[in-house]
């Protein structure tokens, strides 16, 4: 059985209390867009400050769950200096790791290496591999990168 | 069997949970707290037993075919209608039109009567207690019609606010308001409602969808002319609700669904409507369970409602003592802060931790409760929450459940303790 360990990681709790890079950034020149979880009523804005295909500056707001927000914090760190192709392929490899769920909600038929940390690239961001165990609360995971996605693709001064 | 005049008497809560096969169930490993009988209802063997009975014994289609299967299923749905409006205090079952739950109930309504009486500049008076289900429906005729919503608001306590009714009723053609919030509990004042609404010739649609599994019903006390039901709150299985309404409107408003059973004839050129309430009820319908809510109803009748809402009383005032006491200000119970005026539903906040989250940990103890907006988006920006915890009562719960909650919530405070 899944304990609430493996959904509530220090590091998720961490991000949780201290949101990285929350704030609201002037649009434009960024870009900006909102992501609902219709059925929760969570909320995340994503900012994005980008120059020359990088982005500089992300800007997290919103309100909702532990899940959501530190998703979403733990998001904004990942893509502050990335490329907009290497933002997108850390995008894609997020999420995967949370459609695990549609082969098996115990993630048993990984192999062992599979389910090692630091195999899939994501770094910090593994620790919230375990939220595929909890399939309600993959939506609150995909929050703030599905946001991402769209805010990737609105136009912008970048 | 009716026994609704019974006197009151105290529920054995033991026996009624026997009745119950999912509340003999463990959840990781804990035996199951079901606080969520606000959003489903748990169903008692007798409803199991009679759906499975329906397939066994008379399945068949109604209203067609003249042999002794069909004649049966024909009867049994007719005598789950007669069940029904007497439940209710409906002066007549052909008053009462089968939907699929309260929301379709309330849609046929938008559709049929107010597209046949409501034009641009109408007012539609909605309360901000509403559930979306009565709120979505007329926006959607506000769009299309241009008709004016207009909106009664709550107080602190989460009651709706009726210093300025007069004025809000001002040109209102339609007050549409529910008999008991799904949020706060709050139990709204239907009659003086209905009889303000018809002082200015506004028709009244009551919501009861969170009042009818609760409390003795008398909708001709009410005096509303359209009543929302659903029998999957009341015990009864999903996919079954209806429409009860006089007979005057229901009989001069067009059909809503097209389709079989719902005509009386059939041309190249065209249909002739059949009548009221087979008018409103195109298509075969959901005859397992309309024979497992009548069931449902009987399980109800059988305990008492008196008896039932007694208990429930009785519980959520336990459950109020208990909260305050246990979590002080820690805790914010959204709605009436005393058992008169409100049901046994329970919206929670607790310190800050996330209704979501909290609903998480207190899984972990077998205790479920919804977290969400509970489809009423609207009340939760006055109440200036996006989200809250709901526990809600009902027959099958007593005080352990009440504790149980309390321990979950006092483990969960330990949880994300920061």
């Amino acid at each position: 059985m899944a304990g609430l360990e493996d959904l509530y990681r220090e590091i998720i709790l961490d991000h949780y209390r201290n949101p990285r890079n929350r704030g609201e950034l002037e649009v434009p020149p960024a870009t900006m867009a909102e992501g609902f979880n219709p059925l929760c009523g969570d909320e995340v804005r994503v900012y994005l400050q980008v120059a020359d295909g990088i982005i500089t500056e992300v800007g997290i707001g919103g309100q909702g769950c532990s899940i959501s927000q530190s998703s979403a914090s733990m998001m904004s760190t990942a893509v502050v200096g990335k490329s907009i192709d290497e933002t997108r392929s850390v995008l894609r490899k997020f999420k995967e790791m949370m459609s695990i769920h549609e082969h098996g909600l115990e993630g048993d038929h990984l192999s062992p290496d599979e389910n090692q940390p630091g195999r899939s690239g994501l770094g910090d961001l593994e620790a919230l591999r375990g939220v595929v165990k909890f399939p309600v609360r993959i939506k609150c995971a995909t929050l703030g990168w599905n946001t991402l996605e769209q805010a990737l693709t609105e136009p912008g001064d970048g | 069997m009716n026994t609704k005049t019974a006197t009151p008497g105290s529920l054995d809560v033991t026996s009624v949970k026997a009745d119950f096969p999912l509340l003999q169930r463990e959840v990781h490993g804990k035996s199951i707290v079901y606080l969520d009988s606000g959003a489903t209802s748990q169903k008692p063997q007798s409803v199991l037993d009679a759906m499975d009975r329906y397939y066994s014994e008379i399945n068949a289609n109604v209203h067609r075919g003249a042999y002794y299967i069909a004649e049966r299923a024909t009867a049994a749905v007719e005598s789950a209608r007669a069940a029904l409006a007497e439940f209710l205090g409906a002066p007549s079952s052909e008053e009462i039109v089968f939907t699929k739950n309260a929301t379709e109930a309330i849609n046929l309504v938008a559709h049929s009567w107010g597209r046949t009486n409501l034009t641009e500049g109408d007012v539609v008076l909605l309360t901000m207690l509403e559930h979306h289900a009565n709120i979505v429906p007329w926006q959607q005729l506000a769009a299309e019609r241009g008709v004016e919503i207009r909106w009664i608001p709550v107080d602190d306590e989460g009651c709706l606010e009726l210093t300025n009714l007069d004025d809000l009723l001002n040109g209102a053609r339609l007050l549409a308001v529910t008999a008991a919030s799904n949020v706060t509990g709050a139990l709204p004042p239907i009659r003086r409602l209905t009889d303000a609404a018809h002082a200015v010739d506004a028709t009244v649609l009551v919501d009861a969808s969170q009042w009818v599994p609760h409390q003795p019903s008398d909708i001709t006390a009410w005096g509303a002319d359209f009543v929302a039901v659903t029998g999957h709150k009341m015990l009864g299985p999903t996919g079954i609700g209806a429409l009860w309404g006089r007979q005057e409107l229901l009989s001069a408003m067009p059909p809503f669904l097209g389709g079989g059973s719902m005509i009386q004839n059939v041309t190249v050129d065209g249909f002739t409507p059949a009548d009221v309430p087979t008018r409103f009820e195109a298509g075969t319908q959901p005859i397992s369970e309309i024979v497992g809510w009548h069931a449902s109803i009987d399980y109800l009748n059988q305990l008492g409602m008196e008896t039932i809402a007694a208990h429930e009383q009785h519980l959520t005032a336990y459950a109020l003592r208990t909260l305050v006491d246990r979590f002080g200000d820690d805790l914010t119970i959204h709605g009436p802060p005393s058992v008169e005026n409100r049901g046994g539903t329970l919206s929670l906040a607790y310190r800050d931790i996330h209704p979501h989250d909290l609903s998480q940990v207190l899984d972990q103890h077998g205790v479920c409760v919804r977290a969400g907006h509970h489809c009423a988006k609207p009340l939760m920006k006055v109440l200036g929450v996006s989200a809250t915890a709901r526990a809600s009562l009902y027959l099958y719960n007593d005080e352990s459940d009440v504790d149980a909650l309390a321990d979950a919530l006092a483990a969960a405070g330990e949880f994300f303790k920061f």
